[in-house]
């Protein structure tokens, strides 16, 4: 049994453990630590993921009970692909934490590394219980991370937040609960297996347990219509962490994949891709909303959560096909989407400091310092959401265009998917031109500096994003292999349960 | 028995879902309080409901499925931290800004009110108003 497996979730759970424990009232301390436990975070997964390229699951059974009794972590290309993208992230908004926004509220690098621990777990695990914990791991952090620096606007949206978010959990357990009943096993391989075998007539039950479940996954994609809380929770929230959060819509994303289309995939008999009619339609609402919030935004913060929302809606299009193209042309989307949209919220948090009272309103205001430089990286960021070239939005758009010719629709999309972004592009001109060419001379008082921390995270980013773009060809083959095995039921069932005959895999090893 | 315990789950599933819906978040957070019972009850009684039988397996006894049991053992948990952040949120919010209406939208809000302590004496004003 391979041990690394589990290194994900073990390294940042001691290492906010000894933040919290040793390092209280040493920031300094405490942010060499993070940095440090993050970058190992991010080998870590790279490491996961040269093993994984062979293309052979490997599960990791928790205190070595066998496969359907006990926890198994699975380690495939998908959650390795995902695991080094939190990991990049992670460490991109760390660097930008530690130029200053972690001095504004207690406890941010210990948060954000318990964050960690939810996020990597939930890519991990292969249970449906266990994904319920790692959410609300996840979860409990993000509450913690939004409230970071306090303000009463904050308060207000953070307790939407978690008043949704409870919501969805008290659904997750009822879609569990129902889950249970029916087949008797929580493990995802094991179910699997059973989905197909249920009789008639708990096949009813077993639907509305499984739909209850996307329910819960489509609110935290932010897919219309359960995606109010999306726009409120990152506009009103730190930049660090709406970066952060940026990967949790795409664990809502990843367990849509992995349970719609592995547990409940093709092969799962009379409730084969039971979520599937659901997904397309929720797609394109939130593709168009996402675009309307963008036009009409009346902030920088808002419309970036908008922005959020819409690339949503765009991955799930290609998403919602569970085909090889789609899923790979969305799994090329999703990590160019985190990217882009972390910079750009990363850059928001430097407008709303650098223009002072005027904040990160859309109206123009006194020129802030450093604008030739920080209206360049938005015309960059900008560039990257909206999907034009160079950079990677625009080849993982062109991939969704070839994916979703194979759906029947595929001149509504084509079509929706275009004039989307020709709007897109509308909303961030006006923005830019309202930020930074509509600006009267410098203000007087004193003007924060633009610190290198902040400058480097998020130039880093981008180079990433063109980086996508530079390794596109290697990237799709990767990726065209994390689709191929991620919806292989067959492979993954071995993995979990062991090579033995699949018909009566349900009793273990 | 099934009936009643069914009933009881829709009744505080009902409970619950009507309180939240309320505008205040004392309500709500009861409401949320409501539904995590409700919940607890259901997962419970996925693993069948059975008389006085242990949740242990032993040769040729009956027994009662005893995961479930452990499922919301943990739901219990989080739930009870959940609420006790919730609580906790919903204070800080009602000090911070004189209101518990939960349906302030918070853009518009920060738009009306941009100097903080001017917004810290309307929100006490409208805090009373409330109250009155």
């Amino acid at each position: 049994m391979n041990n690394w497996i589990i290194m994900p979730a073990v390294l940042p759970a001691f290492t906010a453990a000894f933040l919290l424990l040793t390092l209280r009232h040493r920031l300094v301390a405490q942010r060499i630590v993070s940095i440090v436990a993050t970058a190992l975070g991010l080998l870590v997964a790279v490491g996961l993921a040269v093993q994984a390229s062979d293309g052979v699951p490997q599960a990791y059974r928790l205190g070595d009970w066998p496969a359907p009794f006990g926890i198994v972590l699975v380690l495939d290309r998908l959650s390795a692909t995902l695991l080094v993208l939190t990991g990049v992230l992670a460490l991109c908004v760390v660097l930008y934490a530690a130029a200053g926004w972690d001095r504004r509220g207690q406890h941010f690098h210990t948060l954000l590394q318990f964050q960690l621990l939810g996020i990597n777990g939930a890519f991990l695990t292969g249970d449906v219980f266990n994904l319920f914990v790692f959410f609300e791991v996840m979860l409990i952090a993000s509450y913690g991370l939004m409230l970071h620096g306090g303000g009463a606007a904050r308060l207000k949206a953070g307790f939407h937040y978690v008043a949704i978010n409870l919501i969805a959990s008290a659904l997750f357990l009822i879609g569990v609960g129902l889950i249970y009943a029916v087949t008797g096993t929580l493990n995802m391989a094991d179910l699997a297996m059973k989905v197909p075998e249920v009789a008639p007539a708990d096949q009813g039950l077993l639907k509305a347990g499984a739909l209850l479940l996307f329910l819960v996954f489509a609110t935290k994609a932010a897919l219309v219509p359960l995606h109010w809380w999306l726009p409120a929770t990152y506009a009103a929230t730190s930049a660090p962490a709406a970066a952060i959060f940026m990967i949790m819509t795409k664990v809502g994303a990843y367990a849509i994949l992995r349970v719609y289309g592995l547990v409940f995939g093709a092969e799962a008999g009379a409730l084969a891709l039971v979520a599937a009619p659901f997904v397309l339609p929720a797609a394109v609402a939130t593709l168009l909303l996402g675009t309307v919030g963008v036009v009409g935004s009346r902030s920088l913060r808002s419309l970036s959560a908008f922005a959020i929302v819409a690339s949503m809606g765009t991955l799930l299009i290609a998403l919602g096909l569970f085909d090889q193209a789609g899923v790979s042309a969305a799994l090329y989307y999703i990590v160019h989407s985190s990217l882009a949209g972390a910079a750009l919220f990363l850059l928001a948090g430097l407008v709303l400091e650098g223009r002072g009272t005027m904040g990160d309103r859309l109206l123009p205001g006194p020129a802030m310092r450093g604008e030739v430089l920080v209206g360049g990286l938005f015309l960059l960021c900008a560039v990257a959401m909206v999907g034009l070239p160079p950079l990677s939005g625009f080849l993982g758009k062109v991939m969704i265009l070839e994916a979703v010719r194979s759906s029947a629709s595929w001149p509504w999309l084509w079509a929706l998917i275009l004039g989307t972004s020709l709007a897109l592009t509308l909303g961030f001109v006006r923005a830019g031109a309202v930020l930074f060419w509509a600006s009267g001379p410098a203000g007087e008082g004193p003007r924060r500096r633009l610190a290198p921390l902040p400058l480097t995270a998020i130039v880093l980013l981008l180079a990433l994003t063109g980086a996508w773009t530079g390794a596109a060809g290697p990237a799709m083959v990767w990726m065209e292999g994390t689709a191929r095995q991620a919806l292989d039921r067959a492979a993954y069932v071995e993995a979990v349960l062991g090579p033995t005959n699949h018909r009566s895999a349900g009793r273990g090893e | 028995m099934e009936i009643l315990v069914a009933s009881a789950i829709g009744l505080m599933t009902a409970t619950g879902l009507f309180l939240i819906l309320q505008g205040r978040s004392f309500p709500v957070i009861v409401g949320l309080t409501f539904l995590s019972y409700a919940v607890n009850a259901f997962l419970f009684a996925m693993g069948r409901l059975t008389v006085d039988l242990p949740p242990i397996i032993t040769p040729g006894a009956a027994y009662t499925d005893p995961l479930p049991q452990a499922l919301v053992l943990t739901a219990i948990v989080i739930s009870f931290g959940m609420t006790a952040l919730i609580v906790v949120l919903g204070l800080r919010g009602f000090l911070e800004t004189g209101s518990d209406r939960t349906d302030l939208s918070l853009a518009d809000a920060a738009e009306e009110h941009v100097p903080a302590p001017e917004g810290e004496d309307a929100g006490r004003e409208r805090g009373g108003a409330a109250r009155a």
